[in-house]
């Protein structure tokens, strides 16, 4: 793609800029032949592994899809290869994208929203008590961000804008007493849906994971159903990180939804592919902008699309 | 977290012991491994070619002279490249103009702006006695505002306050007008998050530093960013006359690619890097540091200095007399636990040591900060006398111990043990000749050297 890369003294953002849309429009003409192309021959096997590379899909994935396509290849030389390859994703995605069903009678339903920091989970909070108000539910938030300064803030602003309570006290709070008392007011109001906002923490925080650990144990005190959900918060633009952001998270508090934000930049987050093949976590929302309507149900077909189309 | 990257290159020069010379066929594999551990450690695709091309072209051919081994020739050239492309020093902030100097921090959503605007005060402030005035154009996220108003006053820097009703020049030139008859030194300008992709936002942002006329235009990135963060650099670097890089959440265990990426496409400098949530977890970044941890040849300029900061001379001669003259007891010991966490804590040393990346996965994050802080409070829980004579600890003591310190009486005995074992080894440096014994002990548990 660079091949006479400057030396980087007088490196001018502006060539490197358009050598870079350059080496884009590359991958996506290698990409379009692959496409259109019957036989699976190395230079479309080189446009497909850059694509997934690019679009943060892993090594692993990408290694494993790329070997699938030429095994397919071998038993049948005629095939359509980005229908080859759209399914190939389907599969690994599809096991992981079980329909939402919450508790009916088990009031509140209580989800908890974790990740680490600057992900958007009190911006997601703040979507996610639209789009729950919107199917006829009733929705409280929980300030468990007690950390991080102006958090509460933050979400009771996200509180006003939906009309909905919000349980908050003081930067500083135990983050579980927090979502405790929201807990009790939620059951109180027979509110349907309780959503937890905590504090965003680095999965190699032991103490902080610790800490989180707590918060599910103390909701499991109110309601031993409790947390319902827990949803883990990714930023789109995150590497191979994701994964271990997973796994440490799921390690602690055991989490059975991810939410995707920021998919409204050039980030594809082909990490989802890298989870769903080793966690088996579903995903459930992608985020696509800072307004209160910008988050939707997952699609795992229009996720793939997207990621296969080289922006 | 650049652990899991030094492993892979670990591996990756294991494969070429034994040969005399560079060729294209003999570091093929060597080329592709090194290839997939940058991809792993998500540094941009183009970035990863680019470098590839010229360690390639600079290795082959090259002889490996009779006292080095191959792999110390190949990584010698990984090692400069790297270097190279993460560039030659740390660049300081430049503040020398006319006060006040104002810095526009830049970046995408939730990359950590707002934070670092506090550090970044907070650094100027503690360091360079600067009078550090900070202001927030983010008048679109919820209580951006409020927040960097908390950290401000954390940090000890007067904010000026702005309204979400507000337009961003117009914050931007009421704040640069109070800065002025303030006398501030430096204006700290807090933007709000946008996506390179976002035109009116990029020309808002390029607007904003037409009128401010920054010293320094900050990119701010989180370490963690994939390969988008290709895009995201060049865009910016292409919007606005970057001047440097941060590169934020450092603290984790992510392989850092970013920071190489976001170096080799924007041109600039990576300035700091944030390490922790506190207000002063932000460093300098050293490239030359950053780029030798990655090759697993370990920070060890960065070790020294920590120690030199952080350990209380005073105290340490101290305890090099007590050790000459034998009455190492646990006030003593529990003294070596404090400056242990004053350094950073075991975790960050051990970061910063020379063949880390040769431990078994995990062996490292065994090593547990928390382990330390148990046993200071297990010594904690003692009275004077038994820190000072340890023998008098009976079965009773030691529960009572146990209870106050909230652990067991196994980890009390387990660190009376360790103790013990520290004062055996005490006795036989003091009578000589010991150094030598312990260094043979030793031997062969340390990482061999690479190649």
């Amino acid at each position: 793609m660079f091949p006479n890369p400057t030396p980087l003294t007088d490196s001018n953002p502006d060539s490197l800029f358009k050598r870079l849309k350059a080496g884009l429009a590359r991958t996506r003409a290698g990409l379009a032949a692959l496409w259109s192309s019957s036989s699976v021959d190395n230079t479309s096997i080189d446009a497909l592994e850059t694509a997934l590379l690019r679009a943060d899909v892993g090594i692993e994935v990408t290694a494993l899809i790329v070997e699938q396509l030429r095994q397919t290849a071998k038993q049948q030389p005629q095939i359509d290869m980005r229908a080859c390859v759209t399914a190939q994703m389907l599969r690994i995605l599809t096991p992981s994208t079980p329909p939402l069903t919450l508790p009916t009678s088990d009031k509140p339903c209580s989800i908890l929203i974790v990740g680490v920091n600057g992900v958007g989970k009190t911006t997601t909070v703040g979507k996610l008590a639209k789009q729950f108000q919107t199917q006829g539910c009733s929705v409280m938030l929980a300030a468990g961000d007690t950390f991080r300064a102006a958090a509460v803030e933050q979400l009771q602003t996200w509180g006003e804008r939906n009309q909905v309570p919000v349980i908050a006290q003081t930067m500083g709070a135990d983050s579980a007493a927090v979502i405790y008392d929201a807990m009790q007011a939620a059951q109180a109001r027979c509110t349907d849906v309780l959503l937890a906002d905590t504090a965003g923490r680095l999965h190699t925080k032991s103490n902080l994971m610790e800490e989180l650990k707590k918060v599910k144990r103390t909701m499991a005190r109110q309601n031993p159903h409790a947390p319902h959900q827990v949803w883990l918060v990714l930023d789109a633009g995150t590497g191979q990180n994701a994964l271990q952001q997973a796994e440490q998270f799921h390690n602690a508090v055991g989490v059975n939804g991810v939410i995707i934000t920021k998919l409204d930049g050039t980030a594809k987050g082909g990490m989802v592919l890298a989870i769903a093949h080793k966690l088996q976590l579903p995903i459930r929302y992608i985020g696509t902008g800072e307004a209160i309507d910008d988050l939707r149900r997952f699609n795992a077909e229009e996720f793939v699309h997207a990621l296969l189309d080289p922006a | 977290m650049f652990d899991n990257l030094t492993q892979r290159l670990d591996q990756a020069l294991r494969n070429l012991r034994g040969i005399g010379r560079l060729t294209e066929d003999n570091i093929k594999d060597t080329l592709r491994n090194v290839r997939l551990a940058l991809l792993e450690a998500d540094v941009a695709l183009p970035v990863v070619k680019a470098l590839l091309e010229q360690v390639r072209v600079r290795a082959v051919g090259t002889e490996v002279l009779k006292s080095l081994t191959p792999g110390q020739v190949f990584i010698k050239i990984v090692n400069d490249e790297l270097t190279q492309l993460m560039g030659a020093s740390n660049d300081e902030l430049l503040l020398t103009v006319t006060p006040p100097a104002v810095i526009l921090m830049a970046g995408l959503q939730g990359a950590g702006k707002t934070t670092t605007a506090g550090k970044l005060a907070y650094f100027l402030k503690t360091r360079q006695r600067k009078q550090v005035m900070v202001v927030s154009c983010d008048v679109y996220r919820p209580a951006a505002i409020a927040q960097l108003k908390t950290v401000a006053e954390q940090a000890g820097a007067s904010f000026f306050p702005s309204e979400t009703n507000q337009l961003p020049a117009a914050i931007a030139e009421a704040a640069l007008k109070a800065a002025r008859i303030q006398h501030a030194d430096v204006l700290i300008v807090d933007t709000a998050g946008r996506l390179h992709i976002d035109s009116d936002m990029m020309q808002e942002i390029q607007q904003l530093h037409e009128q401010l006329q920054p010293v320094e235009t900050l990119f701010v990135v989180d370490s963690m960013t994939g390969q988008d963060a290709a895009n995201t650099a060049a865009a910016f670097a292409k919007a606005l006359p970057l001047t440097g890089v941060i590169l934020t959440k450092a603290d984790g265990d992510a392989r850092g690619g970013a920071a190489l990426s976001v170096r080799y496409l924007t041109g600039k400098p990576i300035k700091f890097m944030g390490t922790g949530e506190k207000l002063e977890a932000l460093e300098p970044f050293y490239p030359e540091r950053v780029s030798a941890r990655i090759l697993g040849m370990g920070d060890v300029v960065g070790l020294v200095e920590a120690a030199q900061q952080h350990v209380d001379q005073a105290q340490a001669q101290k305890l090099a007399q007590k050790v000459k003259k034998g009455g190492f007891d646990l006030e003593d010991f529990r003294e070596q636990f404090r400056q242990l966490q004053n350094m950073g804590g075991i975790s960050s040393l051990l970061d910063k040591l020379p063949g880390m990346g040769q431990l078994p996965a995990g062996a490292a994050s065994a090593i547990d900060d928390r382990q330390v802080k148990r046993m200071e409070a297990i010594i904690n829980a003692m009275t004077p006398k038994e820190r000072r004579k340890p023998d008098i600890l009976n079965g009773s003591r030691k529960r009572r111990i146990a209870a106050g310190s909230g652990t067991q009486v196994q980890d009390v005995n387990r660190l009376l043990k360790q103790f013990d074992q520290i004062q055996r080894m005490m006795k036989q440096m003091r009578k000589g000749g010991g150094i030598q014994r312990l260094m043979q002990q030793f031997k062969g548990r340390m990482p061999p050297g690479i190649g």
